[in-house]
Protein backbone atom coordinates (compact mmCIF):
# COMPACT_ATOMS: atom_id res chain seq x y z
CA UNK A 1 0.00 0.00 0.00
CA UNK A 2 2.86 2.32 0.88
CA UNK A 3 3.99 1.81 -2.71
CA UNK A 4 0.90 3.79 -3.75
CA UNK A 5 0.83 6.26 -0.88
CA UNK A 6 4.51 7.11 -0.52
CA UNK A 7 4.63 9.40 -3.55
CA UNK A 8 1.96 11.58 -1.98
CA UNK A 9 4.13 12.49 1.00
CA UNK A 10 5.61 15.15 -1.24
CA UNK A 11 3.64 18.39 -1.51
CA UNK A 12 4.18 18.64 -5.28
CA UNK A 13 2.60 15.18 -5.66
CA UNK A 14 -0.37 16.14 -3.50
CA UNK A 15 -0.99 19.15 -5.71
CA UNK A 16 -0.48 17.01 -8.80
CA UNK A 17 -3.01 14.48 -7.48
CA UNK A 18 -5.61 17.21 -6.89
CA UNK A 19 -4.95 18.59 -10.36
CA UNK A 20 -5.31 15.14 -11.95
CA UNK A 21 -8.56 14.40 -10.12
CA UNK A 22 -10.08 17.71 -11.18
CA UNK A 23 -8.86 17.72 -14.77
CA UNK A 24 -9.58 14.01 -15.25
CA UNK A 25 -13.13 14.31 -13.95
CA UNK A 26 -14.05 17.51 -15.80
CA UNK A 27 -12.57 16.54 -19.15
CA UNK A 28 -13.96 13.03 -18.87
CA UNK A 29 -17.44 14.36 -18.08
CA UNK A 30 -17.28 16.76 -21.01
CA UNK A 31 -15.96 14.06 -23.34
CA UNK A 32 -19.41 12.41 -23.53
CA UNK A 33 -20.86 15.55 -25.09
CA UNK A 34 -17.89 16.01 -27.43
CA UNK A 35 -18.00 12.44 -28.73
CA UNK A 36 -21.77 12.51 -29.28
CA UNK A 37 -21.53 15.93 -30.99
CA UNK A 38 -18.64 14.57 -33.12
CA UNK A 39 -16.47 17.52 -32.14
CA UNK A 40 -13.29 15.47 -31.62
CA UNK A 41 -11.44 17.05 -34.54
CA UNK A 42 -12.68 20.51 -33.65
CA UNK A 43 -11.28 19.98 -30.15
CA UNK A 44 -7.93 19.10 -31.70
CA UNK A 45 -7.96 22.30 -33.73
CA UNK A 46 -8.98 24.44 -30.79
CA UNK A 47 -6.22 23.08 -28.60
CA UNK A 48 -3.63 24.38 -31.06
CA UNK A 49 -5.37 27.72 -31.41
CA UNK A 50 -4.77 28.49 -27.72
CA UNK A 51 -1.09 29.11 -28.41
CA UNK A 52 -1.14 32.72 -29.70
CA UNK A 53 -3.32 33.70 -26.73
CA UNK A 54 -0.88 32.05 -24.35
CA UNK A 55 1.96 33.90 -26.09
CA UNK A 56 0.17 37.25 -25.75
CA UNK A 57 -0.52 36.40 -22.09
CA UNK A 58 3.17 35.59 -21.60
CA UNK A 59 4.23 38.85 -23.29
CA UNK A 60 1.91 41.15 -21.33
CA UNK A 61 1.42 39.32 -18.01
CA UNK A 62 4.64 37.29 -17.82
CA UNK A 63 3.39 33.83 -16.80
CA UNK A 64 0.56 34.95 -14.54
CA UNK A 65 -2.09 32.19 -14.77
CA UNK A 66 -4.98 34.67 -15.08
CA UNK A 67 -3.25 36.46 -17.96
CA UNK A 68 -2.57 33.17 -19.71
CA UNK A 69 -6.18 32.08 -19.14
CA UNK A 70 -7.60 35.28 -20.66
CA UNK A 71 -5.20 35.18 -23.59
CA UNK A 72 -6.00 31.54 -24.40
CA UNK A 73 -9.75 32.12 -24.08
CA UNK A 74 -9.73 35.12 -26.41
CA UNK A 75 -7.52 33.32 -28.98
CA UNK A 76 -9.75 30.24 -29.09
CA UNK A 77 -12.93 32.33 -29.35
CA UNK A 78 -11.40 34.37 -32.18
CA UNK A 79 -10.57 31.19 -34.08
CA UNK A 80 -14.06 29.70 -33.56
CA UNK A 81 -15.94 32.90 -34.36
CA UNK A 82 -13.59 33.72 -37.24
CA UNK A 83 -14.06 30.22 -38.61
CA UNK A 84 -17.84 30.52 -38.36
CA UNK A 85 -17.69 33.92 -40.08
CA UNK A 86 -15.66 32.47 -42.97
CA UNK A 87 -18.15 29.58 -43.22
CA UNK A 88 -21.13 31.94 -43.42
CA UNK A 89 -19.51 34.35 -45.85
CA UNK A 90 -17.96 31.82 -48.26
CA UNK A 91 -18.58 28.39 -49.70
CA UNK A 92 -16.21 26.74 -47.21
CA UNK A 93 -17.55 24.44 -44.49
CA UNK A 94 -16.76 24.64 -40.76
CA UNK A 95 -14.04 21.99 -40.73
CA UNK A 96 -12.04 23.73 -43.46
CA UNK A 97 -12.42 27.29 -42.21
CA UNK A 98 -11.64 26.45 -38.58
CA UNK A 99 -8.85 24.09 -39.74
CA UNK A 100 -7.30 26.89 -41.79
CA UNK A 101 -7.53 29.40 -38.95
CA UNK A 102 -6.26 27.18 -36.16
CA UNK A 103 -3.06 26.23 -37.94
CA UNK A 104 -2.49 29.89 -38.83
CA UNK A 105 -3.07 30.76 -35.16
CA UNK A 106 -0.69 28.00 -34.05
CA UNK A 107 2.09 29.25 -36.36
CA UNK A 108 1.45 32.84 -35.24
CA UNK A 109 1.63 31.70 -31.62
CA UNK A 110 5.04 30.05 -32.10
CA UNK A 111 6.40 33.23 -33.69
CA UNK A 112 4.89 35.40 -30.93
CA UNK A 113 6.51 33.30 -28.21
CA UNK A 114 9.91 34.49 -29.49
CA UNK A 115 8.94 37.97 -28.23
CA UNK A 116 7.92 36.91 -24.72
CA UNK A 117 9.99 38.72 -22.07
CA UNK A 118 10.35 35.49 -20.10
CA UNK A 119 11.71 32.27 -21.48
CA UNK A 120 8.74 30.09 -22.41
CA UNK A 121 9.12 26.40 -23.11
CA UNK A 122 6.66 25.54 -25.91
CA UNK A 123 6.42 21.91 -24.81
CA UNK A 124 5.26 23.12 -21.38
CA UNK A 125 2.10 24.62 -22.96
CA UNK A 126 1.55 21.71 -25.32
CA UNK A 127 2.21 18.80 -22.96
CA UNK A 128 1.90 20.33 -19.48
CA UNK A 129 3.75 19.55 -16.29
CA UNK A 130 1.48 18.32 -13.56
CA UNK A 131 4.38 18.00 -11.13
CA UNK A 132 4.92 21.75 -11.33
CA UNK A 133 1.36 22.81 -10.38
CA UNK A 134 1.36 25.92 -8.19
CA UNK A 135 -1.50 27.11 -5.98
CA UNK A 136 -2.57 29.67 -8.59
CA UNK A 137 -2.83 26.93 -11.25
CA UNK A 138 -4.88 24.80 -8.89
CA UNK A 139 -7.29 27.63 -8.14
CA UNK A 140 -7.83 28.27 -11.85
CA UNK A 141 -8.41 24.55 -12.37
CA UNK A 142 -10.85 24.44 -9.43
CA UNK A 143 -12.84 27.43 -10.64
CA UNK A 144 -13.02 26.32 -14.27
CA UNK A 145 -13.85 22.70 -13.42
CA UNK A 146 -16.67 23.79 -11.12
CA UNK A 147 -18.03 26.18 -13.73
CA UNK A 148 -17.88 23.61 -16.55
CA UNK A 149 -19.60 20.84 -14.57
CA UNK A 150 -22.24 23.28 -13.33
CA UNK A 151 -23.04 24.57 -16.82
CA UNK A 152 -23.16 21.05 -18.31
CA UNK A 153 -25.44 19.89 -15.49
CA UNK A 154 -27.83 22.83 -15.87
CA UNK A 155 -28.03 22.42 -19.64
CA UNK A 156 -27.69 18.65 -19.88
CA UNK A 157 -31.28 18.10 -21.03
CA UNK A 158 -31.05 20.83 -23.67
CA UNK A 159 -27.70 19.49 -24.84
CA UNK A 160 -28.94 15.91 -24.94
CA UNK A 161 -31.92 16.91 -27.06
CA UNK A 162 -29.77 19.02 -29.40
CA UNK A 163 -27.16 16.26 -29.73
CA UNK A 164 -29.71 13.56 -30.50
CA UNK A 165 -32.15 15.42 -32.71
CA UNK A 166 -31.14 19.02 -33.50
CA UNK A 167 -34.07 19.63 -35.85
CA UNK A 168 -36.66 18.65 -33.25
CA UNK A 169 -34.75 20.54 -30.55
CA UNK A 170 -34.99 23.61 -32.73
CA UNK A 171 -38.72 23.03 -33.32
CA UNK A 172 -39.16 22.90 -29.53
CA UNK A 173 -37.74 26.40 -29.31
CA UNK A 174 -34.14 25.59 -28.34
CA UNK A 175 -31.34 27.50 -30.01
CA UNK A 176 -29.19 24.65 -31.27
CA UNK A 177 -26.51 27.05 -32.55
CA UNK A 178 -26.28 28.70 -29.12
CA UNK A 179 -25.99 25.31 -27.42
CA UNK A 180 -23.21 24.38 -29.84
CA UNK A 181 -21.33 27.57 -28.96
CA UNK A 182 -21.87 26.78 -25.29
CA UNK A 183 -20.33 23.34 -25.76
CA UNK A 184 -17.39 24.80 -27.70
CA UNK A 185 -16.92 27.38 -24.94
CA UNK A 186 -16.81 24.60 -22.33
CA UNK A 187 -14.26 22.72 -24.46
CA UNK A 188 -12.00 25.75 -24.57
CA UNK A 189 -12.32 26.26 -20.80
CA UNK A 190 -11.55 22.60 -20.14
CA UNK A 191 -8.41 22.87 -22.25
CA UNK A 192 -7.32 25.95 -20.36
CA UNK A 193 -8.06 24.21 -17.04
CA UNK A 194 -5.84 21.35 -18.22
CA UNK A 195 -2.95 23.50 -19.45
CA UNK A 196 -0.67 23.10 -16.46
CA UNK A 197 -1.63 19.49 -15.76
CA UNK A 198 -1.50 17.86 -19.19
CA UNK A 199 -1.03 20.71 -21.68
CA UNK A 200 -3.22 21.93 -24.52
CA UNK A 201 -2.50 19.06 -26.89
CA UNK A 202 -2.57 16.20 -24.37
CA UNK A 203 -5.86 17.53 -22.97
CA UNK A 204 -7.47 16.30 -26.21
CA UNK A 205 -6.80 12.77 -24.98
CA UNK A 206 -8.83 13.46 -21.86
CA UNK A 207 -11.54 15.17 -23.91
CA UNK A 208 -12.06 12.28 -26.34
CA UNK A 209 -10.77 8.96 -25.01
CA UNK A 210 -12.87 8.51 -21.82
CA UNK A 211 -16.28 8.74 -23.51
CA UNK A 212 -15.02 7.04 -26.68
CA UNK A 213 -14.00 4.09 -24.50
CA UNK A 214 -17.28 3.94 -22.58
CA UNK A 215 -19.22 4.24 -25.86
CA UNK A 216 -17.59 0.97 -26.92
CA UNK A 217 -18.80 -0.68 -23.71
CA UNK A 218 -22.19 0.79 -22.88
CA UNK A 219 -25.47 1.84 -24.48
CA UNK A 220 -26.37 4.34 -21.79
CA UNK A 221 -25.95 8.08 -22.13
CA UNK A 222 -25.64 8.53 -18.34
CA UNK A 223 -22.97 5.84 -18.16
CA UNK A 224 -21.12 7.52 -20.99
CA UNK A 225 -21.05 10.90 -19.23
CA UNK A 226 -20.45 9.74 -15.64
CA UNK A 227 -18.35 6.71 -16.62
CA UNK A 228 -16.25 9.03 -18.79
CA UNK A 229 -15.72 11.31 -15.80
CA UNK A 230 -14.58 8.47 -13.54
CA UNK A 231 -12.44 6.85 -16.22
CA UNK A 232 -10.78 10.21 -16.90
CA UNK A 233 -10.12 10.68 -13.19
CA UNK A 234 -8.79 7.15 -12.62
CA UNK A 235 -6.57 7.25 -15.71
CA UNK A 236 -5.15 10.64 -14.73
CA UNK A 237 -4.18 9.32 -11.28
CA UNK A 238 -2.71 6.07 -12.66
CA UNK A 239 -0.82 8.05 -15.30
CA UNK A 240 0.52 10.35 -12.59
CA UNK A 241 1.77 7.41 -10.52
CA UNK A 242 3.34 5.82 -13.59
CA UNK A 243 5.10 9.05 -14.43
CA UNK A 244 6.44 9.15 -10.83
CA UNK A 245 7.57 5.52 -10.69
CA UNK A 246 9.04 5.19 -14.19
CA UNK A 247 10.08 8.82 -14.55
CA UNK A 248 7.91 9.57 -17.60
CA UNK A 249 6.44 12.93 -18.68
CA UNK A 250 3.09 13.01 -16.84
CA UNK A 251 0.77 14.32 -19.62
CA UNK A 252 1.75 11.66 -22.17
CA UNK A 253 1.70 8.99 -19.41
CA UNK A 254 -1.94 9.86 -18.60
CA UNK A 255 -2.91 9.77 -22.28
CA UNK A 256 -1.12 6.43 -22.76
CA UNK A 257 -3.11 4.91 -19.86
CA UNK A 258 -6.35 6.15 -21.46
CA UNK A 259 -5.23 4.86 -24.87
CA UNK A 260 -4.49 1.41 -23.43
CA UNK A 261 -7.99 1.22 -21.90
CA UNK A 262 -9.49 2.43 -25.19
CA UNK A 263 -7.66 -0.25 -27.22
CA UNK A 264 -8.72 -2.91 -24.69
CA UNK A 265 -12.37 -1.81 -25.03
CA UNK A 266 -12.08 -1.76 -28.83
CA UNK A 267 -10.68 -5.29 -28.90
CA UNK A 268 -12.36 -7.02 -25.96
CA UNK A 269 -15.61 -5.09 -25.34
CA UNK A 270 -18.34 -7.65 -24.59
CA UNK A 271 -20.89 -6.30 -27.07
CA UNK A 272 -19.09 -3.99 -29.49
CA UNK A 273 -15.52 -5.33 -29.15
CA UNK A 274 -14.00 -6.43 -32.46
CA UNK A 275 -12.93 -9.88 -31.26
CA UNK A 276 -16.28 -10.72 -29.74
CA UNK A 277 -18.12 -9.60 -32.84
CA UNK A 278 -15.86 -11.73 -35.03
CA UNK A 279 -16.48 -14.75 -32.81
CA UNK A 280 -20.23 -14.10 -32.85
CA UNK A 281 -20.26 -13.77 -36.64
CA UNK A 282 -18.38 -17.06 -36.92
CA UNK A 283 -20.82 -18.77 -34.54
CA UNK A 284 -23.79 -17.42 -36.52
CA UNK A 285 -22.31 -18.64 -39.80
CA UNK A 286 -21.64 -22.08 -38.30
CA UNK A 287 -25.17 -22.29 -36.92
CA UNK A 288 -26.59 -21.29 -40.31
CA UNK A 289 -24.45 -23.85 -42.09
CA UNK A 290 -25.17 -26.70 -39.64
CA UNK A 291 -28.70 -27.77 -40.85
CA UNK A 292 -27.64 -27.89 -44.49
CA UNK A 293 -24.69 -30.20 -43.69
CA UNK A 294 -27.00 -32.50 -41.70
CA UNK A 295 -29.62 -32.67 -44.40
CA UNK B 1 -64.26 31.54 -32.78
CA UNK B 2 -63.53 30.60 -36.34
CA UNK B 3 -59.95 29.77 -35.44
CA UNK B 4 -60.75 27.31 -32.65
CA UNK B 5 -59.28 23.86 -33.21
CA UNK B 6 -57.92 24.83 -36.57
CA UNK B 7 -54.44 25.14 -37.92
CA UNK B 8 -54.79 28.05 -40.28
CA UNK B 9 -52.26 28.52 -43.05
CA UNK B 10 -53.00 31.95 -44.42
CA UNK B 11 -51.49 32.94 -47.78
CA UNK B 12 -48.13 31.47 -46.85
CA UNK B 13 -45.15 31.76 -49.18
CA UNK B 14 -41.82 30.13 -48.29
CA UNK B 15 -38.74 30.60 -50.42
CA UNK B 16 -35.25 29.18 -50.72
CA UNK B 17 -32.92 31.95 -51.86
CA UNK B 18 -35.81 33.97 -53.35
CA UNK B 19 -37.22 30.97 -55.26
CA UNK B 20 -40.65 30.09 -53.87
CA UNK B 21 -40.94 26.50 -52.63
CA UNK B 22 -44.51 27.16 -51.52
CA UNK B 23 -46.59 29.88 -53.08
CA UNK B 24 -49.61 31.59 -51.48
CA UNK B 25 -50.83 28.51 -49.65
CA UNK B 26 -54.16 29.09 -47.99
CA UNK B 27 -55.78 26.19 -46.11
CA UNK B 28 -57.58 25.57 -42.85
CA UNK B 29 -56.77 22.20 -41.25
CA UNK B 30 -59.20 20.80 -38.69
CA UNK B 31 -57.91 19.20 -35.51
CA UNK B 32 -58.94 15.59 -34.96
CA UNK B 33 -58.06 14.64 -38.55
CA UNK B 34 -55.30 12.65 -40.15
CA UNK B 35 -54.28 14.64 -43.22
CA UNK B 36 -52.14 13.24 -46.03
CA UNK B 37 -49.79 15.74 -47.63
CA UNK B 38 -49.29 14.63 -51.22
CA UNK B 39 -47.16 15.88 -54.05
CA UNK B 40 -44.18 14.97 -56.23
CA UNK B 41 -40.55 15.45 -55.16
CA UNK B 42 -39.82 19.16 -54.87
CA UNK B 43 -43.49 20.04 -54.41
CA UNK B 44 -42.78 21.68 -51.07
CA UNK B 45 -44.11 18.97 -48.70
CA UNK B 46 -41.12 18.94 -46.32
CA UNK B 47 -40.83 22.72 -46.61
CA UNK B 48 -44.44 23.13 -45.51
CA UNK B 49 -43.95 20.84 -42.49
CA UNK B 50 -40.80 22.74 -41.50
CA UNK B 51 -42.53 26.09 -41.97
CA UNK B 52 -45.38 25.04 -39.67
CA UNK B 53 -42.83 23.77 -37.12
CA UNK B 54 -41.11 27.15 -37.20
CA UNK B 55 -37.95 25.74 -38.77
CA UNK B 56 -38.28 27.84 -41.93
CA UNK B 57 -39.03 31.56 -42.04
CA UNK B 58 -42.20 32.61 -43.86
CA UNK B 59 -41.65 35.06 -46.67
CA UNK B 60 -45.25 36.18 -46.35
CA UNK B 61 -48.52 35.09 -44.76
CA UNK B 62 -49.06 33.63 -41.32
CA UNK B 63 -49.72 30.35 -39.57
CA UNK B 64 -52.02 30.20 -36.55
CA UNK B 65 -53.07 27.41 -34.22
CA UNK B 66 -56.27 28.07 -32.29
CA UNK B 67 -55.97 31.68 -33.39
CA UNK B 68 -52.45 32.17 -32.02
CA UNK B 69 -48.94 32.19 -33.41
CA UNK B 70 -47.79 28.63 -32.65
CA UNK B 71 -44.25 28.58 -33.97
CA UNK B 72 -41.47 26.88 -32.04
CA UNK B 73 -43.66 25.81 -29.16
CA UNK B 74 -44.37 22.41 -27.73
CA UNK B 75 -47.95 22.45 -29.08
CA UNK B 76 -46.54 21.46 -32.48
CA UNK B 77 -44.30 18.41 -32.77
CA UNK B 78 -42.14 17.82 -35.81
CA UNK B 79 -41.14 14.25 -36.60
CA UNK B 80 -38.14 14.16 -38.96
CA UNK B 81 -37.37 11.45 -41.48
CA UNK B 82 -35.82 8.44 -39.75
CA UNK B 83 -32.63 8.64 -41.81
CA UNK B 84 -31.70 11.96 -40.21
CA UNK B 85 -31.18 10.41 -36.76
CA UNK B 86 -28.09 8.63 -35.45
CA UNK B 87 -29.74 5.44 -34.18
CA UNK B 88 -26.47 4.41 -32.49
CA UNK B 89 -27.03 7.19 -29.98
CA UNK B 90 -26.72 5.58 -26.53
CA UNK B 91 -30.29 5.81 -25.35
CA UNK B 92 -33.25 3.53 -24.69
CA UNK B 93 -36.74 3.92 -26.11
CA UNK B 94 -37.97 5.30 -22.77
CA UNK B 95 -35.01 7.69 -22.67
CA UNK B 96 -35.97 8.97 -26.11
CA UNK B 97 -39.61 9.42 -25.13
CA UNK B 98 -38.51 11.18 -21.92
CA UNK B 99 -37.10 13.90 -24.17
CA UNK B 100 -40.66 14.92 -24.99
CA UNK B 101 -40.93 16.18 -21.39
CA UNK B 102 -37.69 18.24 -21.52
CA UNK B 103 -39.27 21.52 -22.74
CA UNK B 104 -41.55 21.44 -19.68
CA UNK B 105 -38.86 20.39 -17.23
CA UNK B 106 -36.14 22.90 -18.06
CA UNK B 107 -32.71 22.32 -16.53
CA UNK B 108 -33.34 21.69 -12.84
CA UNK B 109 -36.78 20.24 -12.24
CA UNK B 110 -36.71 16.49 -11.66
CA UNK B 111 -39.01 14.02 -13.36
CA UNK B 112 -42.29 14.04 -11.39
CA UNK B 113 -44.71 11.14 -11.09
CA UNK B 114 -46.91 12.99 -13.55
CA UNK B 115 -44.07 13.21 -16.10
CA UNK B 116 -43.42 9.48 -15.65
CA UNK B 117 -47.12 8.73 -16.13
CA UNK B 118 -47.25 10.80 -19.32
CA UNK B 119 -44.22 8.95 -20.73
CA UNK B 120 -45.76 5.58 -19.80
CA UNK B 121 -49.02 6.59 -21.49
CA UNK B 122 -47.11 7.68 -24.59
CA UNK B 123 -45.37 4.30 -24.72
CA UNK B 124 -48.69 2.48 -24.25
CA UNK B 125 -50.51 4.48 -26.94
CA UNK B 126 -47.77 3.69 -29.44
CA UNK B 127 -47.57 0.00 -28.40
CA UNK B 128 -43.98 0.41 -27.24
CA UNK B 129 -44.33 -0.51 -23.55
CA UNK B 130 -42.66 -3.94 -23.99
CA UNK B 131 -39.76 -2.28 -25.81
CA UNK B 132 -39.31 0.61 -23.36
CA UNK B 133 -35.91 -0.55 -22.12
CA UNK B 134 -34.60 -1.59 -25.51
CA UNK B 135 -31.80 0.35 -27.21
CA UNK B 136 -33.07 2.49 -30.06
CA UNK B 137 -30.61 0.84 -32.47
CA UNK B 138 -32.46 -2.46 -31.92
CA UNK B 139 -35.77 -1.07 -33.24
CA UNK B 140 -37.27 -1.84 -36.63
CA UNK B 141 -38.24 1.02 -38.97
CA UNK B 142 -41.86 0.93 -37.84
CA UNK B 143 -40.87 0.86 -34.18
CA UNK B 144 -38.53 3.82 -34.72
CA UNK B 145 -41.39 5.78 -36.23
CA UNK B 146 -43.61 4.87 -33.29
CA UNK B 147 -40.86 6.02 -30.91
CA UNK B 148 -40.93 9.43 -32.64
CA UNK B 149 -44.69 9.51 -32.20
CA UNK B 150 -44.39 8.54 -28.55
CA UNK B 151 -41.98 11.42 -27.96
CA UNK B 152 -44.43 13.81 -29.66
CA UNK B 153 -47.21 12.39 -27.48
CA UNK B 154 -45.12 12.89 -24.33
CA UNK B 155 -44.54 16.47 -25.49
CA UNK B 156 -48.35 16.78 -25.29
CA UNK B 157 -48.37 18.47 -28.65
CA UNK B 158 -51.66 19.16 -30.34
CA UNK B 159 -50.33 18.96 -33.88
CA UNK B 160 -47.92 16.32 -35.20
CA UNK B 161 -46.05 16.91 -38.44
CA UNK B 162 -44.69 13.67 -39.87
CA UNK B 163 -42.23 13.62 -42.76
CA UNK B 164 -42.65 10.42 -44.80
CA UNK B 165 -43.28 8.13 -41.80
CA UNK B 166 -44.52 5.24 -43.95
CA UNK B 167 -41.48 5.18 -46.26
CA UNK B 168 -39.74 1.81 -46.16
CA UNK B 169 -42.23 0.18 -43.78
CA UNK B 170 -43.66 -3.28 -44.45
CA UNK B 171 -47.43 -3.79 -44.62
CA UNK B 172 -47.84 -4.80 -40.97
CA UNK B 173 -45.79 -1.87 -39.70
CA UNK B 174 -47.80 0.49 -41.92
CA UNK B 175 -51.02 -0.91 -40.52
CA UNK B 176 -49.76 -0.56 -36.95
CA UNK B 177 -48.70 3.04 -37.49
CA UNK B 178 -51.97 3.85 -39.21
CA UNK B 179 -53.96 2.58 -36.23
CA UNK B 180 -51.88 4.66 -33.84
CA UNK B 181 -52.29 7.78 -35.97
CA UNK B 182 -56.03 7.18 -36.16
CA UNK B 183 -56.14 6.79 -32.37
CA UNK B 184 -54.29 10.07 -31.87
CA UNK B 185 -56.60 11.84 -34.33
CA UNK B 186 -59.50 10.40 -32.32
CA UNK B 187 -58.11 12.22 -29.27
CA UNK B 188 -58.50 15.51 -31.14
CA UNK B 189 -54.93 15.87 -32.40
CA UNK B 190 -54.15 17.04 -35.91
CA UNK B 191 -51.75 14.83 -37.86
CA UNK B 192 -50.24 16.19 -41.04
CA UNK B 193 -48.36 13.43 -42.82
CA UNK B 194 -46.28 13.78 -45.98
CA UNK B 195 -46.64 10.67 -48.11
CA UNK B 196 -45.63 9.49 -51.57
CA UNK B 197 -47.28 6.11 -52.10
CA UNK B 198 -50.60 6.93 -53.78
CA UNK B 199 -51.89 3.34 -53.56
CA UNK B 200 -52.08 3.41 -49.77
CA UNK B 201 -53.63 6.88 -49.47
CA UNK B 202 -57.29 5.76 -49.22
CA UNK B 203 -56.63 3.52 -46.21
CA UNK B 204 -54.42 5.99 -44.36
CA UNK B 205 -55.96 9.45 -44.35
CA UNK B 206 -59.20 11.31 -43.60
CA UNK B 207 -58.27 14.37 -45.65
CA UNK B 208 -55.67 15.03 -48.31
CA UNK B 209 -53.77 18.19 -49.09
CA UNK B 210 -52.39 18.03 -52.63
CA UNK B 211 -49.49 20.33 -53.21
CA UNK B 212 -47.23 21.18 -56.08
CA UNK B 213 -45.59 24.35 -54.88
CA UNK B 214 -49.08 25.83 -54.70
CA UNK B 215 -52.28 24.29 -53.47
CA UNK B 216 -53.86 21.88 -55.96
CA UNK B 217 -56.69 20.59 -53.78
CA UNK B 218 -57.60 20.11 -50.13
CA UNK B 219 -60.55 18.37 -48.52
CA UNK B 220 -62.03 15.03 -47.44
CA UNK B 221 -60.41 12.06 -49.15
CA UNK B 222 -63.54 11.01 -51.06
CA UNK B 223 -64.06 14.46 -52.57
CA UNK B 224 -60.52 15.42 -53.39
CA UNK B 225 -58.45 12.32 -54.11
CA UNK B 226 -59.65 12.09 -57.71
CA UNK B 227 -57.76 11.09 -60.87
CA UNK B 228 -58.05 14.63 -62.19
CA UNK B 229 -56.49 16.15 -59.06
CA UNK B 230 -53.80 13.45 -58.98
CA UNK B 231 -52.94 14.21 -62.60
CA UNK B 232 -52.74 17.95 -61.84
CA UNK B 233 -50.60 17.37 -58.76
CA UNK B 234 -48.15 15.06 -60.42
CA UNK B 235 -47.85 16.86 -63.74
CA UNK B 236 -44.11 17.00 -64.55
CA UNK B 237 -43.65 20.73 -64.10
CA UNK B 238 -44.93 22.48 -61.00
CA UNK B 239 -47.86 24.66 -62.01
CA UNK B 240 -46.94 28.20 -62.82
CA UNK B 241 -49.21 30.61 -60.92
CA UNK B 242 -52.53 31.00 -62.73
CA UNK B 243 -51.63 28.18 -65.11
CA UNK B 244 -54.02 27.24 -67.82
Amino acid sequence: MSFFLDPFHYEFMQKALLGCLLVGFTNGYLSGFIVLRRHALLADGLSHSLLPGLAVGAIFFSLNPVGLFLGALVAALLVVLGGKMITHSSRLKDDTSIGALYIAAFAFGIILLKFAPVRVDLSHFLFGNVLGMANGDLWITYALSFFIVLVLTVFHRHLLLALFDPVVASSMGLSVAWLDYLLIGMMVMAMIASLQAVGAVMSIGLLILPAATIYLLSDSYDTMVWGGAFLGMASAVIGLLLSYWVNLPSGPAIVMVLSAVFVAAYLFGPRYGVINRLLNNRRTKRAAAAPSTVS
Amino acid sequence: MANHHHLTIDNVTVSYQHVPAILDLDVDLHCGRCVGLLGPNGAGKSTLLKAIAGLMPLQSGEIQLHGHEPRRTRSIAYLPQRGLIDWDFPITVRGMVDMGRFPDLGGWRGFSKNDGAIVSEALAVTHLTPLANRQINALSGGQQQRAFLARAYAQQSHVCLLDEPFAGLDTNSQKDLREILRGMAGQGKLLLVSHHDLNSVPELFDDVLMLNRELIAFGPLGDVFTPANIARTYSTAPPVPASA
